[in-house]
């Protein structure tokens, strides 16, 4: 489903060259659960923007479902995050004036799907998530753990195939991360490939396939 | 992505920031209530105005002596040209489409009426003038179609004049003394008022013949005509010019036609009316600075937002929609207020000033509203393009 070959992606710091990646080889078939792990600055959150092609490499090719997706247009590509790939931020990213169900429904704005057909999916995926008693509620007025959840169904609003998280319970106490996890997890289990990145060494265990980063390289990876 | 959604979160984002898009869009709303306010000050001198020059009806050429050259100069100054007689214009008379054929002289004078006297102009003029300056006569009659060369003593009053003279007395039969010589009172003309500073009611109307010797003139001030609606106007200056040039022996006249002094009148207060126009569009300027600010500190605030909105799969195009439409709704909202504003504001203005002249024109008032969507347009362009250009990775990434 997705295959990584000779990925490179540098910065131009000054006069510096930074390589956020170096090389990176990687396979990924449909329905996988991958967490990313490594320390500080090793280029796991610049791997999961080119996945989510919000990031462009700088030499290497990148196919998702046998399309090389490296030369589309600025349009087709948001038409590919729009439609296949769903995003979870460590800072949950909702719009503050919207409510929890209008920050769920914009992808489904941007797509230009009718307002009948949006509310009636909006409405199945919060009560899924558990979350359809705070449709009406401001981002400020949610707890971490719901803000995530809402973040969550805004990221398979339109059923992706592919779920990126990067370090999705980073800004969540335990219990909450746990819960978080689990629903992902759950994702996971009806078939989205889940792609995580973590700091959290436990919660990478979980994972089947767990990548190890270092200094732009996966240096090794482990199975469950 | 469908309209109504556009408006839909342009407005909540608006909405969300209520005091700051309330003051930007003032911005606009003082701009275009000036706008308005000012043309419609501008429409309304300019339509006084007109009104003013064509009380005395369209169809009117006024032939001065002398050749105004390019210069400005004119001829006569240096006595090389012949003086406009009586007898010129009776033979104007014979031209076919000549409706009435006024001589005109003006001087000041001295004017008694028993022991009440007034120092005011004396138009001499001929009998032919109420017609051709539609004017009417109150009480009495005009002066008669006497021989123009030796017309009989006869005058006949402006009303302010008769007021002064007779005050409650009938007029009508008496005598009175104008620069020594004695006349009859044979008429007095209805109220005219003052036009363009002249005061055409405080005067009296003799023979021009008579006002000649008066004034010790050779030339006559003027020869005005009427001709018939509906002549061409260049066939009516052909005609006069043919005639004077063989009386005169050359083309020793000015030549001034009502179109022409119209047509030059009308533009010049066009350009009045645009240029208070302009002096509006200043403040509407300063309203679209307004919105490039508070549109630049916005995308400042939500870059996160953009970054976001790109991840959930916006188009570059449509993150330039999304805050170009922010832009076009603070510009058109202050521009609808201001033409709320401007219109009150004028309406308050005719009542408390009802000599001012004021002419709302829905012309400036839809080109107002037009003006303030296409200053929405380029004062939104900038900001929303920065938006659009962003680096989803660094937008997502921002403080
Ligand atoms: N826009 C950029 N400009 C310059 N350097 C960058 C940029 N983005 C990333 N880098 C550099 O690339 C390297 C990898 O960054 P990345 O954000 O992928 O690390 P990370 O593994 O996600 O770290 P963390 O765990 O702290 O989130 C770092 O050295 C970083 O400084
Ligand atoms: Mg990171």
């Amino acid at each position: 489903m997705i295959t990584l070959k000779n990925i490179h992606r540098n910065f131009q710091v000054g006069d510096q060259l930074v390589h956020a990646l170096d090389d990176v080889n990687l396979t990924i078939s449909a329905g996988e659960y991958l967490s990313i792990m490594g320390p500080s600055g090793s280029g796991k959150s610049t791997l999961l923007n080119l996945l989510g092609l919000l990031d462009r490499p700088s030499a290497g090719s990148y196919h998702l479902n046998g399309r090389d997706v490296t030369s589309l247009s600025d349009i087709e590509q948001a038409q590919v995050r729009n439609q296949e790939i769903g995003f979870v931020f460590q800072m949950f990213h909702l719009v503050p004036r919207l409510t929890a169900a209008e920050n769920v429904e914009l992808p489904l704005i941007l797509a230009g799907i009718e307002p009948a057909q949006r509310h009636a999916q909006v409405e199945a995926v919060m009560q899924e998530l558990h979350i359809s008693d705070r449709s009406h509620h401001k981002p400020d007025q949610l707890s971490g753990g719901q803000r995530q959840r809402v973040a969550i169904a805004r990221a398979t609003i339109n059923q992706p195939k592919i779920l990126l998280a990067d370090e999705p319970t980073g800004n969540l106490d335990r219990k909450s991360g746990q819960d978080v996890i689990h629903l992902l997890e759950d994702l996971n289990r009806r078939g989205i490939t889940l792609i995580m990145v973590t700091h959290d060494a436990e919660i990478g265990q979980r994972a089947q396939r767990q990548l190890h980063m270092m200094d732009g390289a996966i240096t090794h990876e482990q199975s469950a | 992505m469908r309209i109504q959604d556009l408006l839909n979160l342009t407005s909540r984002s608006l909405i969300a920031h209520r005091l700051r898009s309330l003051l930007t869009s003032l911005g606009i709303a003082i701009g275009v209530a000036a706008m308005v306010l000012l043309t419609s000050i501008g429409e309304g001198v300019h339509q006084f105005m007109l009104a003013e020059f064509t009380q005395f009806g369209t169809t009117l050429v006024g032939i001065n002596p002398g050749k105004a050259t390019t210069a400005g100069t004119s001829m006569g100054a240096f006595g090389t040209s012949r003086p406009l007689t009586i007898a010129d214009a009776e033979a104007l008379k014979r031209l076919p489409y000549a409706r009435a054929v006024v001589p005109l002289v003006q001087g000041n004078a001295e004017v008694e009426a028993g022991n009440r006297r007034r120092r005011t102009t004396i138009y001499g003029v001929g009998h032919q003038m109420p017609k051709a300056f539609n004017m009417a006569v109150k009480s009495g009659r005009f002066l008669p179609d006497d021989d123009p060369t030796a017309p009989r003593a006869f005058a006949v009053l402006g009303s302010k004049m008769r007021h002064e003279l007779f005050a409650k007395e009938n007029p009508l039969g008496q005598r009175i003394t104008i620069g020594g010589s004695r006349y009859r009172v044979i008429g007095v003309m209805a109220s005219k008022g003052s036009i363009l500073g002249f005061d055409l009611d405080d005067t009296v109307y003799i023979p021009a013949a008579r006002a000649l010797s008066l004034f010790n003139n050779e030339s006559l001030v003027e020869i005005d005509i009427m001709y018939a609606e509906g002549t061409p106007v260049d066939k009516v200056v052909k005609g006069i010019e043919d005639i004077l040039k063989a009386r005169h022996g050359r083309d020793d006249v000015t030549i001034t036609t009502q179109a022409q002094m119209l047509e030059v009148l009308g533009s010049i207060l066009n350009v009045l009316t645009f240029a208070v126009a302009a002096i509006g569009g200043i403040s509407l300027l300063v309203g679209a600075i307004g919105i490039i600010t508070i549109m630049t500190i916005s995308i400042n605030e939500r870059t996160n937002e953009i970054g976001l909105l790109r991840a959930l799969g916006a188009k570059q195009s449509q993150v330039l929609t999304l805050f170009l439409g922010e832009a076009v709704v603070l510009a058109a909202v202050g521009g609808l207020a201001g033409l709320l504003l401007g219109v009150g504001i004028a309406q308050l203005l005719h009542i408390v000033l009802p000599e001012l002249p004021i002419h709302i024109s829905m012309f400036y008032i839809i080109f107002a509203e037009m003006v303030a969507v296409v200053i929405g347009i380029l004062a939104g362009v900038f900001p929303a393009r920065r938006a659009a250009k962003m680096d989803p990775v660094e937008a997502l990434r921002a403080e």
